[in-house]
């Protein structure tokens, strides 16, 4: 299958090749077969870290990849932002940049249109997103359009056509191979893709940036939505999805006054707040918060629980964190099970002893 | 205006899954099934957006084994008017299952399309995407709140995205996808089981939807995920900060 695959991809370069300028010869077959493009998601005038990691992924596709990445936006921000993408990783090869009003907000439809455009003139093999609700709102529509299947939430890639990603809320991990044509597209879990420090490397590497040509863009379906409004809630905490520690508080919080109590823990530690569907539900924090199957799926290196029983869903969002510490009054919890350290206690009583005895940390 | 719900039949997500000895799958014989929750959600809207007299017929659609019809009896008790089975015996990637969803609302020519926004099975969150950029409509996926505007043919959604809510505007026809926040389900009473039975169930295939059913993605091998390392209980929060600090490091 992959070499028959591997097969058919060459071929199709090649016909490609033959009816546009030859390529330099010093680029291998094997860099030809092998280029990816980055749906890159960006935020006053930097590209997010889900985004870099998706980068870092695409590096473990094989030998000579050539990374691209795509910005879309509008404005001053779209230029800092893809002068950040330019030099975010030292393996971005070139940063494609579509300006215009029609990609002010991040819709699926102009953006499905622009990826599939893009697609076509530059054959890539791999088209690659974060796991973030932008990447999913977008990339398996650029698939329909592709007609391909993508592939969702990646967490391994063991090569240029075989992954490893968790079904069944985390409770399984699935190897598929993908056997279809090129591209190949897939959705990366950004978690499970770290992003190291740059290196000593004195002088950063800059990759070239381009304007995307739009003049013959289609517009037919790209109207037929359009942005309203965001509401957003202003933190000074860090990022969930990347924080080094998260704390989380579940329904025996009782209350929103109650919940506080977990949110001034975590400014202690500079960690972020995670909740549990029931917290959310109860209304003691915003929806964003929730950790789980249907929430975010954080892997910090320290996760503290406090008032969580561990259901299934809620341990498919955090079980791959480092450290695990779960404080609950129920001895039986199912958290404990996945527990490095438990503590079997009233959380009225062990946050505010450990709201003293903890070491203030700084804000990261 | 008609909306067309996709449902579809998993393990029951109460359920501690099984992977088999062989690597081959997760073992869902003898194990309970039941109705998706985000397509419990799906169908649920569907049908309060009838109540409101916006909707006037809610159809429900399975893709799969015969037992779907137990899920379709299912949307069908909760209010749905009638049901469309089609009929495929192997596992179908989301790509089929929107192609199919495409050929039926060609031919039932729905103002809305409902879907969860995730199978619990699969976990891929692709499905309403892809019917969506198959049919070139607009989408509208993880909603929180929809507010239809029948004179403008216009559906107005909140939808759950990181950091926050977007809300969004989309003219009809649409597809748009539940997320766990937007409703909760009804529970389906015994006079609606009972007449749930007597409710049409069409039934297809995708030979009929001239839909050519293969896949692009081969399943290699379905694993455990690696076991966590049994933790220690500690009786104090002395004992755990020094835990923290001198055993793992992370303070």
């Amino acid at each position: 299958m992959t070499r028959a695959f591997l097969l058919r991809t060459l071929t199709k370069k090649k016909q490609f090749h033959v009816s546009t300028a030859p390529q330099p010869h010093s680029i291998s077959n094997l860099s030809r077969f092998l280029s990816t493009l980055v749906l890159a998601e960006h935020e006053g005038g930097s590209v997010k870290p889900p985004t870099v990691a998706a980068v870092v992924a695409a590096n473990a596709f094989g030998e000579g990849n050539s990374v691209s990445l795509l910005l879309a936006g509008s404005g001053s921000s779209l230029q800092d932002a893809a002068s950040h993408a330019a030099s975010c990783h030292p393996s971005v090869s070139q940063v494609l940049v579509a300006d215009s009003d029609k990609f002010a907000y991040p819709l699926a439809e102009p953006w499905a249109k622009l990826v599939n455009l893009v697609q076509q003139r530059g054959e890539y093999s791999h088209i690659v997103a974060a796991s973030s609700s932008f990447g999913k709102n977008i990339l398996p529509r650029v698939a329909a359009l592709l007609d391909v299947s993508p592939i969702t939430d990646v967490t391994r890639i063991l090569g240029s056509n075989l992954f490893v990603r968790p079904i069944y809320a985390g409770n399984a991990l699935c190897t598929v191979r993908y056997t279809g044509a090129s591209p190949c597209l897939l959705t990366i879990r950004s978690t499970s893709f770290p992003v190291t420090p740059a290196t000593t490397d004195s002088e950063p590497k800059k990759a070239p940036i381009s304007l995307v040509d739009l003049s013959n863009f289609e517009e037919d379906s790209i109207n037929k939505s359009r942005y309203v409004g965001h509401s957003t809630q202003d933190t000074e905490r860090p990022d969930l999805g990347s924080a080094r520690v998260v704390v989380t508080g579940g329904r025996a919080l009782k209350s929103a006054e109650n919940f506080k109590m977990i949110e001034q823990l975590a400014e202690k530690l500079g960690a972020a707040v995670g909740a549990t569907r029931a917290a959310v539900d109860a209304g003691f924090v915003p929806n964003d918060l929730q950790v789980g199957q249907t929430g975010k799926i954080v892997a910090p290196e320290l996760y503290m629980a406090f008032g969580v029983s561990g259901a299934i869903q809620h341990l498919a969002g955090m079980k791959d964190s480092k450290v695990i510490v779960a404080v609950n009054k129920d001895a039986d919890a199912p958290i404990f099970q996945v527990a490095d350290y438990g503590l079997v206690g009233d959380l009225f009583e062990v946050i505010p002893e450990l709201m003293e005895k903890l070491p203030q940390k700084k804000m990261n | 205006m008609k909306i067309l719900v996709a449902v579809k039949r998993v393990v029951d997500y109460a359920v501690k899954i099984r992977v088999k000895p062989d690597k081959t799958g997760v073992d869902t014989q003898n194990v309970k099934m039941s109705m998706n929750p985000f397509c419990e959600i799906a169908l649920e809207e569907a049908l309060r957006i009838k109540e409101a007299g916006i909707a006037g017929e809610v159809v429900a659609v399975s893709i799969g084994p015969a037992q779907c019809v137990d899920t379709l009896r299912t949307g069908l008790a909760m209010g749905a008017d009638r049901a469309i089975h089609v009929e495929a015996n192997r596992d179908l990637v989301p790509l089929t299952i929107a192609k199919i969803m495409k050929k039926l609302a060609e031919i039932e020519n729905p103002g809305l399309v409902f879907l969860g926004k995730q199978a619990i099975d699969d976990d891929c969150n692709q499905t309403g995407q892809m019917v969506a950029g198959l049919l070139g409509w607009p989408q509208a996926t993880f909603a929180s709140k929809v507010v239809l505007d029948k004179g403008k043919q216009m559906a107005t959604v909140d939808r759950e995205v990181d950091g926050g809510l977007e809300t969004i505007s989309v003219d009809l026809p649409a597809v748009i996808t539940t997320d766990l926040r937007l409703n909760q389900p009804r529970y389906a009473t015994l006079p609606n089981i009972m007449k749930a039975k007597s409710k049409p169930i069409k039934k297809m295939t995708p030979q009929d939807l001239e839909v050519d059913v293969k896949s692009d993605v081969e399943m290699v091998e379905v694993t455990e995920p690696p076991k966590r390392k049994a933790g220690v209980m500690v009786s104090s929060v002395d004992e755990l900060i020094d835990k923290l600090k001198n055993e793992a490091h992370v303070l």
